[in-house]
């Protein structure tokens, strides 16, 4: 098993197309940083204009944590998409390829290959992840300083510095979980299809529609908003509550493995039984 | 026009068996209880029109696609209920050789024999060198010509050192250099490294030109199945003529003894009779003033698969 898990990183990882994403964030990460630095503080005077006439700010809040606190927002729709780009290859590449003749007639289950492919989808998507938290954090702090940081989220919160750092890490951490029930979804989808834009656009219309459904207040989507994975995945940011809320934490968690679970267990009964006719 | 019967022992011998093998699409019967036999050593050849269910018949052999109904016995291992093992001793090319364009043609073979098991670099370079790829094993696939494609799919097929090598097409797109290259090769596998080879292929003369013990399959269904040799014999062979003055023609072929059965076609005769006896009958039209046009001995299963070729286009 471990040699075809290498052997599944070696040929992701020799493929141009894993690089689309870092490349982005190469690119985007540094240039919004950046950009905030030249704006200076006027980015969080922008923010906190109404509750400047009650409340009087002191300190640097605009600073590396809230840049990066801010970046994680992208987490929403943009990094799902890059992480679709890989995770909804994994499947159809293969078909569009041929390549599925060329390695399903071994002496090796598809169950094992199966999970070797999975397997190397949840490397690729926690290294993305952690590289986004780790060039956005580590960009960050240097350039733009340290300091407390300020939390909106309905309401105002500033949590002091000294209690910031390790709640990026159990947030990107999160953030990596949440992630996976996505590529799970992008590597479900990737069964069925024999081109790898059909994941992708599957992926972005499953998150858009969602989003729709949490975001609109409409009484309907109300009752069926706990049914969408979507409705859990702002778990990172409930690290950022103070309190921290661990048992909401732990019970968001937990459903979103088990939509991860479920997606990978369609995927190998799909995937088991699939006829390779291209 | 069927040939219903089957030639050649049965025995413990047999290596690769299907029984009733069957492959539905909806409502369209792709293969239907199709049992063949292939005996340790043959070349077979596999032999059917486009689209008569070769390609579905051998992504079953080879666990591609699932059976509607029957089963494929491979070294005597069903392949419904011991799979892996009965895949063991099997390589194969399915269509044409598809393969990790942008990675060399070692690490394709790499991961290959991964999924087989785990191979050492000296047997990768082995059946590189074999298909005369020595030259290029760093190259990436995607700089390879199609012949070149083609010869690296032998090799995957011959990694794992399998006793079985199922080749579906394995000429289709080359020159006809390639085409020769890719004959002998399967000579040298069949003979000097003994290896049963199962050829799927659309034209007569390539199979008749490397296989032992054929199989004809037409929408779907077995035709016939059987040695070459015999197959090819059977059944009424005849020679098509055209010469001038075709009268005199005409005349000189009814004093034959041995022309059994003399038909007028659009611009000659068709003439059943045995081969050996061309050359008499030459003579004979020659000494008789007839100026011979042309001489083509012609088999019932020649004229027979070139129908259903024929047919298959039309459609």
């Amino acid at each position: 098993m471990i040699r075809l898990i290498y052997f599944e990183l070696l040929k992701t990882f020799l493929k141009k197309r894993t690089y689309i994403g870092f490349a982005i964030i190469l690119l985007i990460v540094p240039l919004i940083e950046i950009a905030m630095k030249l704006e200076g503080g006027r980015f969080l005077q922008a923010t906190t204009r109404s509750l400047q006439q009650d409340f009087f700010f002191v300190g640097n809040l605009f600073n590396g944590w809230l840049v990066s606190y801010n970046m994680m927002n992208s987490l929403w729709v943009h990094i799902p998409l890059l992480v679709s780009f890989v995770a909804g290859d994994m499947l159809a590449g293969e078909a569009t390829a041929g390549t599925y003749r060329l390695i399903l007639i071994r002496p090796v289950s598809r169950t094992r290959i199966l999970l070797s492919k999975y397997v190397t989808t949840v490397l690729y998507t926690l290294i993305f992840v952690f590289f986004l938290g780790a060039l956005s954090i580590g960009m960050a702090l240097p350039l733009l300083g340290r300091g407390d940081l300020v939390v909106f989220n309905r309401g105002i919160l500033i949590l002091p510095e000294a209690d910031v750092a390790w709640r990026f890490i159990v947030a990107y951490g999160l953030a990596a979980w949440m992630m996976l029930t996505i590529a799970s979804l992008s590597f479900f989808l990737s069964s069925f299809v024999e081109n790898a834009i059909g994941p992708i656009v599957g992926t972005m219309g499953v998150l858009i529609v969602s989003l729709v459904v949490l975001t609109i207040p409409v009484e309907l989507f109300e009752s069926i908003r706990p049914y969408l994975f979507m409705y859990y995945t702002n778990v990172w940011q409930k690290v950022f509550m103070d309190p921290v809320p661990w048992t909401a934490i732990g019970n968001d968690a937990l459903v979103l493995g088990g939509y991860s679970a479920a997606f990978l267990g369609a995927t190998w009964f799909i995937f088991v039984r699939k006829d390779i006719v291209s | 026009m069927r040939f219903n019967h089957t030639y050649g022992p049965l025995s413990a011998d047999v290596i690769l068996q299907t029984t009733n093998l069957s492959k539905r699409y909806r409502k369209r019967w792709a293969v239907r209880n199709l049992n063949l036999e292939v005996h340790r050593g043959d070349i077979f050849g596999f032999l059917g029109p486009n689209g008569a269910g070769k390609s579905t018949t051998i992504r079953m052999l080879l666990s591609l696609i699932k059976p509607t109904a029957g089963d494929v016995h491979l070294f005597g291992r069903s392949l419904h209920t011991e799979r892996n093992h009965a895949l063991k001793s099997v390589g194969g090319i399915v269509e044409k050789p598809d393969f990790y364009l942008y990675l060399s043609a070692y690490r394709n073979l790499e991961i290959v024999g991964a999924l087989n098991g785990g191979t050492s670099r000296e047997r990768i370079l082995e059946v590189l060198g074999l298909v005369g790829l020595g030259q290029r094993v760093s190259d990436t696939v995607k700089t390879y010509s199609h012949g070149m494609k083609q010869r690296l799919g032998i090799a995957q097929a011959l990694l794992s050192d399998p006793e079985l090598v199922v080749l579906d097409e394995p000429t289709n797109g080359l020159d006809p250099q390639g085409m020769k290259e890719i004959r002998d090769l399967i000579h040298h596998l069949s003979h000097d490294r003994k290896k049963t080879i199962f050829l799927s292929s659309h034209l007569l003369n390539e199979v008749e030109l490397v296989a032992n013990r054929m199989a004809i399959i037409n929408k779907g269904e077995l035709v016939t199945q059987g040695e070459v040799k015999k197959l090819l014999d059977e059944g009424e062979k005849y020679v098509l003529l055209r010469g001038k003055p075709k009268k005199k023609l005409r005349e000189v072929l009814g004093k034959q003894p041995y022309a059994t059965r003399i038909r007028e076609i659009d611009d000659g005769f068709e003439v059943a009779m045995p081969f050996d006896l061309v050359p008499k009958l030459n003579r004979a039209l020659v000494r008789n003033h007839v100026e011979v046009q042309a001489m083509i001995p012609r088999r019932s299963l020649e004229d027979f698969f070139l129908s259903i070729t024929e047919n298959e286009s039309k459609a």
